[in-house]
């Protein structure tokens, strides 16, 4: 009987096995030996050396550089504005009843889109032509500022619209989170604090941001980790060329890597693979160190 | 069909340890006779489910062997033994109606046995008007009350006719009203099929009220089987004594002496036993108040509790409870004379136990 | 006095979410708005109107007509439809074992694949990439769909929700002479159809969106999925500057999710509070 179960279970499970591990363990045995296969062809599929070249070369590659750099830029700039956005979002939600659901499913909305086809639209939206400088240089016309151009122009103002986009794409999630926390504290602690006579912004650094902390933590360690990996919504905005465009990020130089017309260089992206993950690594841990700290305070 | 379980021995690997054995059925050997309502009894934890589990099949023995009738069923998955059994929460399909819930055992039917859908429903209406749900087949299990559900899950048990019928805890899940009634419609049930049952317990009244047998264990060893009053007037060892009746039985230090039976200094009674220290078991309805009696106890008060009148007092060896508790009838006139009542016993209903493996003693 | 605080107050929140609603909803406005003028007409407003003089749908014509849309469209719809149900077998299968089924190692691997759901889809999607080359599987379906087939976290969720379901039922129907798989199919699943149809649609929006992964296996047309598509028309479809066509082809594109959204929006929300999160 018990082993008529024994093989039953790893029939079932059979399926599940061979997919998880012909496309993500050998896989990740098979980066980490990339990684350091130095001199890797990838059309005779040889190599000439076993070594950390290929972490050095990466390491020295100004386009890697700059994509850490505009990396680095979007995680700093848009996980805390985007957590503190959707937190004030999210208060303001949860305190009407009118039109809430109504509200609620509307933010939700971009999170469903194709961020590629909406990103499109961004372009459009900021991009200054021969024809048209845009409706967003309308706006800044408006207020007496000079055209500017967000798409093929200056670093800052790339970069401006890159965090903006992504904070748009972002910000669903975030909101949903953070709602359905503030939702499910108790309303006791509330009707206390307002017997014991607490001002509304002293309940709120008392009482509702202990008591849904765990969630903002959680927010904010997914937010870097998903910031980290930034992509497509880059490519939606300025193509696919990000590293003549100046914008592209460590993902988008692992892509680049391995296919394209930069691409062949499995050993490479491998390698800046590797590193992209002892980076968010990195930070998740100092990440669930701080909240731990917070958390004992 | 009659049930025989021969040297039945289940052990687990304990979950909190595992160099641990915990034997939850230890060494059963012990024949259930064709037709009769079973009550399988003791406190929780001493391996009741485990037992009822070993004769439906859910778990395989670790020794011994199973017999329905005389066919060897030890290895026999649950499907080919001709059981059903009723579970404690019912363990209703949720997303079925009641008559899906009772005609599911049938559509496994394979083979010879394969039923048309007529024949199915038909056989889901019969069992179902037995325990009287059949106005009640298209509703979801949701919709029921708990002793509705409690009786489609007997009727699901049913509709195979079955040769065995086992019932985990049937009783449990209801108030106490609803208990009464569903107890007496379980005997009913029994009665009019004739179906081998076995049910479990850890309530004693329960299963003295309606049972034919009654087999009372603790920790995985069988203490006792019998009629149920028969085990309650004879009880083997202290143990099942005192997990019979309620009130509770009243257990003292006592002594034997010189063929003689003492509680302190109170000569109660003869013993032929050897001079040794006992335990003295006492049942409420064995005091019989006496101005002469040779039991003395210091009165606290009387509780009266419907038709009982209980006489509430203390006496320094009695180890049971802090007071001692007699039921006596409720005309009888209490004398307490300096705060003590004096009781005589009535044969019968004490019972001597010795203090090293606490069995009985014959007095 | 505090009333009219309390007014003020109410009225600044409601102010702001609208705000707020509006710079949501306003790339969708301009989609559609964009969509509907006319090549000339858009390319003659220096100033962008927020109104269409003269609306037209010749541009979604035109997006079927000269770049492959309904292709795009066909090949998403395939690779979604066939990602999700192998999935959810595959899933369903594995889950079943992991919540019910007792064999040896089961701890263990159950272990390891929680801890796989930390490794993210950039480690391995370099090997994955040059196992699909190595199989000549690039520009076909199949490449595009077997490294999609499993989700761990998804395994994790419907075990999860399986082994909520009752002991007792599980023992019931053994007595009642099912077999594990007829357990599965016509007791758990039903029971699990809600957390099912959840994953359903999660996994679809995720595959109605797939970029990276089809962008790296296929470079011929007629196995772009509509994000590659939409890529594709703006580098090189419509002589590039048609942007009225563009967007017609984008609002075709988005089209789908939404709708899903509209119908299921209390589920999708509910499945991505309880567990999803994006990529």
């Amino acid at each position: 009987m018990h082993n008529k179960n024994n093989l039953k279970g790893w029939l079932y499970l059979l399926p599940a096995l061979v997919f998880v591990g012909v496309f993500m363990v050998y896989p990740l045995i098979d980066v980490m030996v990339y990684s350091v296969e130095e001199g890797y062809n990838f059309a005779s599929q040889s190599y000439n050396g076993v070594g950390l070249y290929n972490y050095s070369y990466v390491l020295h590659d100004p386009y890697f550089l700059q994509a850490i750099k505009n990396t680095f830029i979007l995680v700093m700039i848009t996980v805390p504005l985007s957590t503190t956005i959707a937190l004030l979002i999210s208060l303001a939600l949860n305190s009407i009843s009118k039109l809430k659901d109504l509200f609620q499913t509307i933010f939700f909305l971009p999170y469903v889109t194709n961020t590629l086809a909406v990103g499109l639209v961004f372009m459009i939206l900021f991009k200054k032509t021969a024809y048209s400088d845009g409706l967003i240089n309308m706006f800044v016309n408006l207020f007496g500022g000079r055209s500017i151009d967000f798409i093929t122009g200056s670093y800052s103002a790339k970069m401006f619209v890159m965090c903006l986009y992504t904070i748009w794409v972002v910000l669903p999630f975030k909101i949903l989170i953070l709602t359905s926390a503030l939702a499910s504290v108790p309303k006791v602690y509330y009707s206390a604090a307002e017997v014991d006579g607490t001002g509304s912004f002293r309940t709120f650094y008392k009482i509702t941001l202990p008591m849904i902390s765990p969630m903002i933590f959680y927010l904010v360690i997914t937010g870097f980790i998903g910031a980290f990996k930034a992509y497509s919504d880059e490519v939606a905005l300025f193509g696919t060329d990000l590293n003549s465009a100046g914008m592209n990020t460590i993902v988008g130089y692992i892509y680049d890597m391995l296919y394209g017309n930069s691409g062949g260089y499995p050993s490479f992206a491998s390698a800046a693979a590797i590193i992209l993950f002892a980076i968010v690594l990195t930070i998740t841990v100092i990440n669930l160190m701080v909240s731990r700290k917070v958390a004992v305070k | 069909m009659k049930i025989v379980l021969e040297h039945l021995t289940k052990q687990f690997i304990s979950r909190h340890d595992a160099n641990e054995i915990v034997t939850a059925v230890n060494d059963f050997d012990f024949e259930i006779p064709d037709g009769k309502l079973v009550g399988l009894l003791g406190p929780s934890g001493c391996g009741k489910s485990t037992t009822l589990n070993l004769i439906c099949g859910l778990e395989v023995p670790t020794e011994g062997k199973i017999y329905f009738g005389d066919l060897d069923v030890t290895n026999l998955p649950p499907e080919n033994r001709g059981v059903g059994m009723v579970f404690q929460n019912y363990a209703l399909y949720p997303h079925f109606t009641v008559r899906q819930n009772i005609v599911f055992p049938l559509e496994n039917l394979k083979g010879e046995e394969k039923m048309t859908r007529e024949q199915m429903n038909e056989k889901a209406m019969e069992v179902a008007k037995l325990v009287q749900i059949d106005t009640l087949m298209e509703r979801k299990p949701s919709e029921l009350s708990g002793g509705q559900q409690q009786r489609v899950a007997i009727a699901r048990a049913l509709v195979k006719t079955p040769g065995v019928l086992l019932l985990d805890e049937p009783l449990s899940n209801l108030d106490a009203r609803l208990r009464l009634q569903t107890r007496e419609q379980i005997r009913r049930i029994q009665k009019e099929t004739g179906i081998t049952t076995i049910f479990v317990t850890h309530d004693q009244e329960e299963a003295m009220s309606i049972s034919d047998l009654i087999i009372v264990m603790k920790d995985g060893v069988m203490q006792q089987m019998g009629e149920p009053q028969d085990v309650y007037n004879h009880p083997v060892n202290l143990f099942v004594a005192k997990f019979l009746g309620t009130p509770a039985i009243n257990v003292f230090d006592g002594e034997i002496k010189n063929k003689k039976l003492y509680i302190g200094d109170d000569c109660i009674g003869k013993c032929d036993a050897d001079d040794q220290e006992v335990y003295v078991g006492i049942r409420p309805e064995g005091f019989i108040p006496s101005e002469k009696g040779s039991l003395k106890c210091r009165f606290d008060r009387i509780e009266t509790t419907g038709r009982d009148t209980s006489v509430v007092c203390h006496n320094e060896h009695c180890i049971s409870d802090e007071d001692v508790r007699a039921i006596v009838d409720s005309d009888e006139k209490i004398v307490h004379k300096d705060g003590i009542t004096r009781f005589d016993l009535r044969k019968g209903k004490y019972h001597i136990f010795s203090k090293k493996d606490e069995k009985v003693i014959d007095a | 006095m505090k009333n009219r605080a309390k007014i003020t107050k109410n009225a600044f929140i409601y102010l702001c979410l609208t705000l707020w609603a509006v710079i949501v909803l306003f790339p969708f406005y301009w989609m559609l708005l964009s969509s509907i003028k006319s090549y000339s007409s858009y390319n003659r407003e220096y100033t962008p109107k927020f109104y269409a003089t003269s609306p037209t749908l010749s541009n979604y014509a035109d997006a079927f007509t000269s770049v492959p849309l309904s292709r795009y469209l066909l090949n998403t719809l395939i690779f979604t439809v066939i990602t999700t149900a192998v999935m959810l077998i595959v899933i369903t299968l594995a889950a079943f074992a992991f919540a019910r089924l007792d064999f040896a190692g089961k701890d263990l691997v159950f272990t390891l694949f929680l801890a796989l759901m930390m490794i993210p889809n950039e480690l391995v999607i370099i090997t994955n990439y040059v196992t699909i080359t190595d199989l000549n599987l690039r520009n076909t379906f199949t490449g595009l769909i077997l490294p999609s087939v499993t989700s761990v976290f998804y395994i994790y969720l419907l075990k999860e929700n399986f082994a909520q379901v009752g002991d007792d039922l599980y023992k019931a129907a053994k007595v009642d002479g099912t077999s594990d798989m007829r357990y599965l199919l016509k007791v758990l699943i039903p029971i699990c159809r809600p957390t099912m149809i959840t994953i359903v649609i999660l996994k679809v929006i995720e595959c109605w969106n797939s970029f990276v992964w089809p962008r790296l296996v296929t470079d011929k047309q007629d196995h772009f999925l509509v994000s590659n598509g939409i890529q594709e028309i703006r580098e090189s479809g419509f002589g590039r500057e048609n942007i009225p066509a563009m967007m017609a082809a984008v609002v075709i594109i988005s089209l789908p999710l939404i709708i899903l959204f509209l119908v299921f929006h209390k589920k999708i929300m509910e499945g991505v509070a309880t567990g999803g999160t994006k990529g």
